[in-house]
């Protein structure tokens, strides 16, 4: 009476061996392209002698300064927050729960402008909630927590998504046994649950980061745009942009843009397969 | 008792309805097919399932009396777990798998990792001690698992089917090891299976449990020789024996039993039903092993088109038959006959 591993038919994926059609070649082709030549228009454009210049000056290290800042700090709530929220949502069955998972997903499809507007309702001096927030003496608009709460709102939802699919998959029976080893519920949270999730919390996190240092159409909205207090590196590079300093604004993207691309090659192989 | 449970849970539709009780230094196996409702048994007395109905003490303490509103949570139980697959945690060295319920119990880093060392030893798992537990064999992975659980030096241990993630031959060799590795532990021991090998080889008392309820407790010898019901005469109708084996002899009670390959010391002995001709005279021939008997018992196993035939003697022993072979020799309650199995049909596993 062993355990057979019985033959299974395995399922056909990955690789096709024949000859791919060329009409669909050609649409991947230019599919691709999409996102490669305004890459390359950008690298092509790039005005290296001033780049450093750039970089350098006051205002540019004031931006990028601000950006790290406030994305760090969303990035830290959406973790505080996010993962209890995602270990709720997970394990716990609520009448709701599809409505609170659709509420925290919204913003990923939601246009950032239409975020901003409505945190500008809910958390704005006369808000919702701002109202009371402003007799505390606490006020998001047009100040750096604005900015941290318009990058939260945006930026979140990646952090809790793969947060969420990863309690989702991780076997219970471990914690089980955990927990017949005398481990508390916390205990085996802290032991158990979270060293299993951690390549998607890692994954999570990055990708939340990410996002909260790119945003743009909520900061502007619900912050403003005011220099060394709002003014996030996308809006300066927007800025710079509209005052006609195309070297500048092209040079700031660059940053931006090597950024991204460090997240995303670090995250490759090991943590976004994750996902 | 070390162990008394009455229990009652339902899982969805599944009603377990059971009880269970294991002295201290007792091993009992709890032997039944898949969905027989074992697993809920074992998480029931884990605390990993509270019951709806009946009481579950340990030791001196009722951990779990839904009458009385009490419920022990698991962490606060004296109960060592060896899970099927083992569970042991990938994130962890084996000797930190070990540690981890000394750590979690209040015990220093250092303190618990000597004793977690000294449990591996004992267990006799040798690898390195950052191995992580994908590195190990299924057998080494399995004796973590049980210095993990005993570790915390619990008065009962339960086993989920500690030997069915494991290959023939490792099973044979690891079920032996177990035997010797459970001898010093004081607490009662709780052995989940579906394979009655597993069951004779190493409970000092098997409960059968069918659709969630007990339907036959008792010793190996009992439970093998005097089935209750067609149920358990099928799932050891196999003819399980426990011996001595002398070369090719197994010493069986005061029979004797020619196997084909010879063994030393204790042996299971597995003689199947099919293999067992029935002769109305004393047979000549190729057979080696023959006994005179008496019949018992003939049953028509309407399914097979087969008839069960048991017969009492030196060696309490199963036929199966044809029909028409009870027609031919006038098989009945109560005559004499004799029983006869080719060596080559008879198999020894070592305990």
């Amino acid at each position: 009476m062993t355990t057979e591993t019985r033959p299974r038919v395995a399922p056909r994926r990955g690789v096709a061996n024949e000859r791919v059609p060329t009409f669909v070649l050609v649409l991947a082709a230019f599919g691709a392209s999409i996102f490669v030549i305004p890459l390359v228009g950008l690298l092509w454009r790039a005005p290296w002698s001033s780049a450093w210049s750039t970089l350098s000056s006051d205002e540019a290290m004031t931006a990028l300064r601000l950006s790290l800042v406030t994305s760090l700090v969303s990035t830290a709530i959406a973790v505080i927050f996010g993962v209890p929220l995602a270990w709720v949502q997970a394990r716990v069955a609520y009448p709701g729960r599809r409505i609170v998972r659709a509420f925290t997903l919204l913003p990923m499809v939601l246009p950032p402008v239409v975020g901003g507007i409505a945190l500008l309702l809910a958390l704005g001096k006369r808000g919702l909630v701002g109202q009371y927030l402003d007799h505390v003496g606490v006020h998001l608009p047009f100040h750096v927590l604005g900015a941290v709460a318009a990058e939260t709102f945006v930026a979140m939802p990646f952090l809790v998504l793969t947060v969420e699919a990863a309690f989702r998959s991780t076997d219970r029976r471990f914690e089980e046994a955990a927990r017949t080893l005398g481990a508390s519920r916390l205990s085996v949270f802290r032991r158990v649950t979270l060293p299993a999730i951690r390549p998607s919390l890692i994954a999570g996190a990055v990708l939340c980061w990410a996002r909260a240092l790119g945003e743009f159409g909520a900061t502007i909205t619900f912050a403003g745009n005011t220099q060394g207090k709002t003014q996030t590196l996308p809006l300066f590079v927007y800025v710079k942009l509209e005052e006609g300093n195309t070297d500048a604004a092209i040079v700031l993207s660059l940053l931006l843009l090597v950024i991204s691309l460090v997240v995303l090659v670090s995250l490759r192989d090991r943590w976004l397969s994750a996902l | 008792m070390s162990v008394d449970a009455t229990v009652k849970v339902a899982v969805g539709a599944f009603v377990l309805d059971a009880e269970l009780e294991a002295a201290d230094g007792e091993m009992v196996a709890v032997l039944g097919p898949n969905g027989a409702g074992k697993t809920t048994l074992l998480r029931a007395l884990a605390g990993l399932v509270p019951i709806d109905e009946g009481s579950i003490s340990i030791g001196d303490t009722i951990v779990d009396a839904p009458a009385h509103g009490r419920f022990v949570v698991p962490e606060r139980r004296s109960v060592g777990v060896v899970f099927q697959n083992y569970l042991l945690f990938e994130h962890l060295s084996a000797l930190d798998n070990v540690a981890f319920g000394l750590r979690e119990r209040g015990v220093g880093r250092v303190a618990a990792r000597t004793r977690a060392r000294a449990l591996l030893r004992a267990v006799g798992v040798d690898v390195r001690e950052a191995a992580r537990p994908r590195e190990l064999s299924g057998g080494q992975a399995q004796r973590v698992a049980l210095a993990r659980a005993l570790a915390i030096e619990p008065e009962l241990l339960l086993l989920d089917e500690p030997l069915a993630a494991l290959d023939v031959q490792t099973r044979v060799d690891t079920r032996r090891q177990l035997r010797a590795m459970l001898q010093d532990f004081a607490g009662a021991r709780i052995l989940v299976t579906h394979d009655p090998v597993d069951a004779l080889a190493l409970a000092d008392r098997i409960v059968i449990l069918e659709g969630g309820r007990v339907v036959q407790t008792g010793t190996p010898d009992e439970v093998t020789t005097r089935p209750r019901s067609q149920y358990v005469a099928e799932l050891v109708g196999v003819n399980l024996y426990r011996g001595h084996a002398d070369g090719v002899e197994v010493h069986i009670g005061s029979a004797v039993v020619t196997a084909a390959e010879p063994a030393a010391g204790e042996v299971i002995t597995i003689i199947p039903p099919n293999a067992v001709v029935l002769h109305r005279e004393q047979p000549h021939g190729s057979a080696r092993n023959a006994w005179r008997g008496r019949v018992r018992e003939v049953e028509h196993l309407g399914t097979r088109g087969r008839v069960r035939v048991r017969v009492d003697g030196p060696l309490a022993i199963v036929a199966e038959v044809t029909p028409a072979a009870v027609r031919d020799l006038e098989l009945a309650e109560g005559c004499d006959v004799w029983a006869a199995v080719k060596a080559t049909e008879v198999e020894t596993f070592p305990v």
